[in-house]
């Protein structure tokens, strides 16, 4: 056996080959020219319909009843969400069972069952009153008022939305160390204080990835709120094309606003969640307004 | 006569079936460094944290300035005290944790500050001016704006310190200080404890550090299995231990 060339010199080596990713990346190309040429060919899709529509102002009504959805039933879901976690966290054994039902409730039956329920109200409550349990009312009022589409719809995806922000603020508030809440105790803090300026501001790292995914499905879930003719987004554009039969060309019109809205939210996410990673890394986060002014990021200290 | 700033009679505490504590007495003056040692597992860690009621105990009592610690008696009658009193007595008890336990997500000063400003009311400028005079104390006032995890670990048991300082506490409790510090790293924190310790500041600390209790310890008391073993002058029980379990131990460590 001969020795060893051990004057090789490894720069300059040549690159190993990859077959199999030029015959994936040939495939997926031509079906993105495929994709392209339907797209261009095809006149059943209508784009001067398309153009036509898109910034109608009937659209735009129906994006804000949307929004206003979105924003309402997940801020409903949120602080419903707080609560449930501290509920289930708590040393209350009935709060604990009694949390527990309802995620278990509510995360068990399909939301829009849940919508259509809500809606459907009066059927099993007729008049809904406010006075002394099993005793005496102070006010009532028919259910059928009470109940319109847009409460119907908060309270479907606003305590739905509940019952998964529960777990998602739970699984934040347990990856807290143990060691953060012993040492503010043994600063002489308050519970609650601790809670809110050293436990929940840690947890909201965890928190905040999944509830932006949580938005994102929220906003498309209100699309849901169709079937009880509330006039969303998608309700919107059903109408129209109910009259004119351009069906294809309007839910485009949806999906080109559903993009650019969840788009916007990606966005808006990723520098929440920079926000509270400070002190996470070594690095510290750039954020929002050094981004948006083109300032260069802070050059990181270096531990001595 | 003044009062011990701690007295402990007859302490004990279990954890399910386990007694950790079986009955530990201590006085601690005013002014006094003890220094507790023993094997792991001999219950000093949890009787330190029996003393700011972290953990509560199970028989026996704990006075800290004359103060009953985490209950209250009157009329023959113990109840135990409501989270706001316990609250209100561990202000006055500072505490220095093995895992520093800096707020992460606060800067150094911040995490000094947090506590003087939100707990005790101060006004914030004073706060901060105290939080820099006590971080040039430990010799880290340049670093009041890095975050914990930009710091090495003897840095930031050093501004542990500083935080506990910060709300002027009658009486410090350290738990292992310096057991989770690269070796070169612990000189920095014991020559702050150190300090303190020169100034009359009330210290339990609980070390593997024997050079530490040696040299600064008024009195060094040794544990084991839940008991107080003997107690004394660091050169009684470092040098001239009268139990065998005392010697085995320090010829272990030493």
């Amino acid at each position: 056996m001969s020795l060893p060339d051990v004057d090789v010199d490894v720069a300059g080596a040549a690159r190993t080959r990859h077959p199999l990713r030029w015959v994936a990346s040939i495939v997926l190309l031509v079906l993105a020219a495929q994709l392209v040429s339907l797209l261009v060919t095809n006149p059943n899709f209508q784009w001067d319909v398309v153009a036509r529509y898109v910034n109608a102002q009937i659209i735009g009504q129906g994006i804000f009843t949307t929004l206003l959805l979105t924003v309402i039933a997940m801020a409903v879901g949120v602080v419903l969400g707080v609560l449930l976690a501290i509920g289930r966290l708590s040393e209350n054994p009935v709060a604990r069972v009694a949390c527990g039902l309802y995620v278990w409730f509510f995360r068990g039956t399909p939301v829009l069952v849940q919508l259509v329920l809500w809606y459907n109200l009066s059927y099993l409550l007729p008049e809904i009153s406010f006075g002394v349990p099993f005793g005496p009312e102070f006010v009532s009022a028919d259910t059928n008022v009470l109940i319109t589409p847009l409460l119907a719809a908060i309270l479907g995806l606003g305590l739905n939305e509940g019952a998964y922000m529960a777990e998602i603020i739970r699984g934040g508030l347990m990856s807290v160390d143990h060691g953060q809440t012993e040492a503010a105790s043994a600063l002489g803090m308050s519970g609650a204080r601790t809670f809110r300026r050293i436990v929940l501001p840690q947890a909201m790292r965890f928190i905040i990835p999944p509830t932006g995914s949580q938005v994102i499905s929220m906003l498309k879930a209100t699309s849901l709120v169709s079937v009880i003719a509330l006039a969303d987004l998608l309700y919107t554009v059903q109408s129209i094309y109910n009259r004119t039969f351009q069906t294809i060309p309007l839910l485009i019109v949806a999906c080109v606003w559903y993009l650019m809205i969840t788009s916007i939210l990606y966005v808006g996410q990723s520098f929440i969640e920079r926000h509270y990673a400070r002190g996470a890394t070594r690095n510290a986060p750039q954020s929002f307004w050094s981004f948006l002014t083109f300032r260069r990021r802070p050059t990181p200290e270096v531990p001595s | 006569m003044t009062v011990p700033m701690v007295r402990a009679r007859g302490v004990r505490k279990h954890f399910g079936h386990l007694e950790v504590l079986k009955g530990i007495d201590l006085e601690v003056r005013q002014g006094e460094v003890v220094v507790v040692l023993g094997p792991s597992g001999s219950g000093k860690s949890t009787f330190l944290r029996c003393v700011n009621h972290l953990e509560t105990i199970d028989g026996g009592s704990i006075h800290v300035d004359g103060e009953l610690i985490g209950f209250e008696a009157s009329g023959g009658r113990v109840r135990h005290l409501r989270k706001r009193e316990i609250t209100r007595q561990r202000r006055e008890i500072g505490m220095v944790f093995q895992q520093f336990n800096l707020f992460p997500h606060f800067t150094v000063v911040q995490n000094v500050i947090e506590a003087p400003v939100g707990v005790r009311g101060e006004p914030r400028d004073q706060a901060r001016e105290r939080a820099h005079a006590l971080l040039r104390r430990v010799g880290l006032e340049d670093k009041a704006a890095a975050y914990p995890r930009q710091l090495s670990g003897g840095q930031q048991q050093r501004v542990a310190i500083a935080r506990a300082l910060a709300m002027r506490p009658k009486l410090m409790l350290f738990d292992e200080p310096t057991s989770a510090l690269d070796p070169e790293l612990v000189g920095e924190v014991l020559a702050v404890m150190k300090g303190l310790a020169e100034d009359g500041l009330t210290m339990i600390v609980v070390t593997h550090e024997i050079g530490f209790a040696r040299e600064v310890a008024d009195r060094v008391v040794f544990m084991d299995d839940g008991v107080v073993v003997e107690s004394g002058t660091p050169a009684d029980v470092l040098d001239r231990p009268a139990s065998p379990r005392t010697k085995a131990f320090l010829s272990r460590v030493l």
